[in-house]
């Protein structure tokens, strides 16, 4: 699996920079090009950026390419794309080969072309160190909040340990937050692959790996359906390679090579036909996919519950639909209260500042002018980075509580706006009558001002919430699943966006008409002249 | 003139709105029982010296007393002062301000339960004997858009005398009044003087209001009083060049129901302009 930095927003900046780097090789008669998709943001030790020369790529999986292509007659070149979206890429034709860490699961070989496994990984708990004696396994984690990355085969682990042993997942866009935060306390154990944990392990103090593995996993190459051919010479490569010992040097030169990866390489070999680690896969790749026989329970913990089964064309799609609803509807209750709080917070803090901007002195008015015009004028995803990532050596949120605040603060800043405008849009004649009738400035703010504004604020502000309730699908970058993130993880496992896509719309549809409808009658009683 | 105490003295109350001045050392005095009429051409500082004893604007110089509260030079009064002020004297806009979220009887019980802090029911009962004496008590149910300009004109008079000041100031009444309503606002505002024992100083560009029902009238121009008296002898003997301006000049104010917009047209109305 590639790891992410997290941040997210810099992912434009890296996108497509080793395209340049692939093509710069080929001076005499150019050859085909081979078009090999991966996610190089934070992707070592597979995909990365090279430090050294940003424009270059580096990794085990940038040199495996580079073979294939090579073996193939091809020039390749690199396609930058999301790792949560590969495979939808690989099945869209984005490139003709894509790898990036991507783990055989039942649901890629359902839908897309996948090779024989060219690298096998131990899925391995992360813990602190003074934890190391009483945090050995999934079942000593009861009630602990235990991380991985979302959509791949730990998560599925977890969401599985989470009704048998009881733990709390928590799922990352990332591989890296996940670590530090165990560090700091917000996690009690992080499970992923052993060559990200290793890795983190020398980069992050005071954690410790338990040694057995919970599960094996092996990463591929995928292909789209059509590409079976293409699969098969590649197949034929990475056998090759791997006889003649040059994935072993190419795996010893990122220090991923060791005594369990050679035992897997004799024993692949060995099998001679190699389309015995793949049952119910057929060269043509036509049929459906059997579940589990790709991970292996080890070290005497649990093996992985199968994750519901991968859609194929016999699984109708009711059940399908039925054994993700009850996931989908607890993600929308989160993003429904979420949405309701964030915005009772949002206008709050926004009445307090449109008053504090209409009537304040210069300083406050100063002061609360800055605060909007910065708010407004960042992304809400930077300043959630900020609020959990950023602040977590001063204030250790808890990541719900950081994804209200991101949110409310946010919205504070555009709902202050709306009631400024409101209150200024009041005839300044009624505020002088009422000044003469003897009413405070406080009363007629409150009797005369107010309740005027907040009608003219009605229709803006339902436009707000509406949007507060998709904004709210960026909370997930801080471990909050939500109906999009569920959706997404939906989507990952039965490897189609079409029918989670139709449930999850369907469902902020659910939520948003209402609240659209109940404005529109407040208004109609309001302009009636029946409040 | 009358002879009683002054209820209201205004004496050289200079004021300035950026380079402008606007007045330029009014004097003025009025007595308990008196029905003042302020009258003079549009900017003449009518409006900004009722907005002044009423305590909206600051002053920069000069001095304003009203029953023994009194306003001295700067920002507008605050504090004590306002709220001592506020007991005494009471004002009706020209634009109403109406609270257009509110009923008409809302918009009179407002003052009286939220400052005054009377039960609901006297309050109410007050609005509604006060919205009958100007025959609005049918709509009390209604809102301010519901109204015509008349109707709504007399539905800020009773909001302002819902909270009883000895003292009520009004700025242009019958702008929006047709004649015959005019002569029952008249009627009204001296029952107000003569059985309700209140005193009232009105600006007014309506001659016949000043004529039939003022006890005293006042000129300003330029920014200070250059002639008073009663209104039959102001009015048909005129003395300073002026007041004769002003009464041949029978261009007046616009008088919408809405602020006139920057740059409309002056409408003429009444009577046609002298040749």
């Amino acid at each position: 699996m590639a790891g992410r930095t997290g941040a997210a927003v810099l992912r434009a900046m890296v996108a497509g920079l080793a395209l340049s780097a692939a093509v710069a090789r080929g001076a005499g008669p150019v050859p085909p090009v081979l078009r090999w998709g991966g996610d190089a943001e934070g992707g070592a030790p597979f995909v990365e950026a090279d430090p050294a020369d940003p424009s270059r790529l580096r990794g085990f999986d940038v040199e495996i390419a580079t073979l294939i292509a090579e073996k193939l007659g091809r020039t390749p070149v690199f396609v930058q794309a999301a790792f949560q979206s590969l495979d939808q890429s690989a099945a869209r034709g984005d490139f003709e080969i894509g790898m990036s860490g991507v783990e055989d699961t039942p649901q890629r070989r359902a839908a897309l072309s996948v090779t024989i496994p060219y690298f096998e990984f131990r899925e391995v708990l992360t813990v602190r160190a003074r934890d190391a004696g009483r945090m050995r396994g999934l079942p000593d984690l009861r009630g602990r909040r235990v991380g991985t990355l979302a959509g791949t085969i730990a998560w599925d682990l977890l969401a599985a340990a989470e009704g048998k042993d009881g733990i709390v997942a928590v799922s990352y866009d990332d591989d890296v937050h996940p670590y530090e935060d165990l560090a700091q306390g917000r996690l009690d154990a992080v499970l992923l692959d052993h060559v990200l944990a290793a890795r983190s392990v020398r980069r992050v103090a005071g954690l410790v790996i338990q040694p057995a593995a919970v599960a094996t996993g092996r990463y591929v190459v995928i292909l789209s359906k059509e590409n079976a051919a293409l699969r098969d010479r590649v197949d034929a490569i990475l056998l090759g390679a791997m006889r003649d010992g040059t994935l072993k040097g190419i795996f010893g030169k990122w220090g991923v090579w060791d005594e369990e990866q050679a035992r897997f390489e004799s024993e692949l070999l060995a099998e001679g036909d190699v389309r015995r680690e793949r049952p119910g896969v057929s060269s043509n790749g036509e049929e459906g996919a059997p579940a589990g026989d790709t991970l292996r329970a080890g070290g005497g913990a649990p093996g992985a519950a199968a994750p519901p089964s991968p859609s194929s064309p016999s699984k109708n799609s009711l059940s399908l639909v039925l054994s993700y609803l009850p996931s989908l509807l607890k993600a929308s209750l989160v993003t429904i209260v979420l949405s309701c709080l964030s915005m009772a917070l949002a206008v709050a803090l926004g009445i307090g500042i449109a008053s504090g901007r209409v009537y304040g002195n210069v300083v406050a008015r100063g002061l609360l002018t800055a605060y909007v015009e910065v708010t407004r004028g960042t992304p809400v995803l930077l300043q959630l980075f900020v609020l959990y990532y950023g602040l977590s050596s001063v204030v250790r949120l808890p990541a719900f509580v950081a994804a209200l605040l991101g949110l409310g603060l946010n919205y504070a800043a555009y709902e202050s706006e709306i009631y400024r405008g409101a209150l200024e849009a009041v005839p300044k004649g009624q505020l002088e009558a009422a000044r003469t009738l003897g009413l405070t400035e406080g009363q007629v703010l409150r009797l005369v001002r107010g309740p005027q504004a907040f009608r003219l604020a009605l229709a803006p502000m339902t436009n707000d919430f509406v949007a507060l309730l998709k904004d709210s699908s960026l909370v997930s970058v801080v471990t909050v699943v939500e109906l999009t993130k569920q959706t997404s993880i939906f989507a990952t496992n039965v490897a189609s966006w079409a029918l989670p896509g139709a449930l999850c719309a369907a469902l902020y549809l659910a939520m948003s008409l209402p609240l659209a409808r109940l404005a529109r009658r407040l208004e109609g009683r309001w302009k009636a002249g029946s409040a | 003139m009358s002879t009683a105490s002054p209820f209201l003295t205004v004496d050289g109350l200079r004021l300035a709105r950026g380079a402008t001045e606007v007045l330029k050392g009014v004097t003025l005095s009025v007595s308990k029982g008196e029905l003042v009429a302020l009258m003079g051409l549009s900017g003449g500082g009518k409006t900004t010296v009722l907005r002044t004893v009423v305590g909206l604007e600051g002053f920069e110089a000069g001095s304003v007393n009203v029953d023994r509260v009194a306003l001295s030079p700067g920002p507008a009064p605050s504090g004590a002062t306002l709220r001592a002020l506020r007991t005494r004297v009471g004002m009706v806009f020209q634009y109403h301000g109406l609270f257009e979220h509110l009923t008409v009887l809302d918009n009179v019980t407002l003052a009286p339960l939220h400052v005054a802090r009377l039960a609901r029911e006297a309050a109410e009962a007050r609005a509604l004997t006060l919205l009958a004496g100007l025959g609005v008590d049918r709509h009390a149910r209604a809102f301010p858009r519901e109204l015509s300009g008349g109707e709504a004109q007399r539905v800020a008079i009773a909001r302002a005398l819902a909270m009883e000041p000895p003292l009520l100031l009004m700025d242009e009444p019958t702008a929006s009044l047709d004649p015959a309503r005019r002569n029952e606002l008249g009627r009204a505002l001296v029952a107000l003087v003569k059985q309700g024992g209140r005193t009232l100083v009105v600006a007014t560009h309506d001659e016949d209001l000043v004529r039939d029902f003022a006890t005293r009238v006042v000129i300003l121009a330029d920014g200070a009083v250059v002639e008073e008296g009663p209104p039959g002898t102001v009015l048909s003997n005129p003395q300073h060049p002026a007041t004769r301006f002003l009464l041949q000049t029978k261009e007046r104010e616009p008088a919408p129901d809405r602020p006139p917009r920057p740059h409309a047209p002056r409408v003429p109305r009444g009577r046609a302009p002298a040749p």
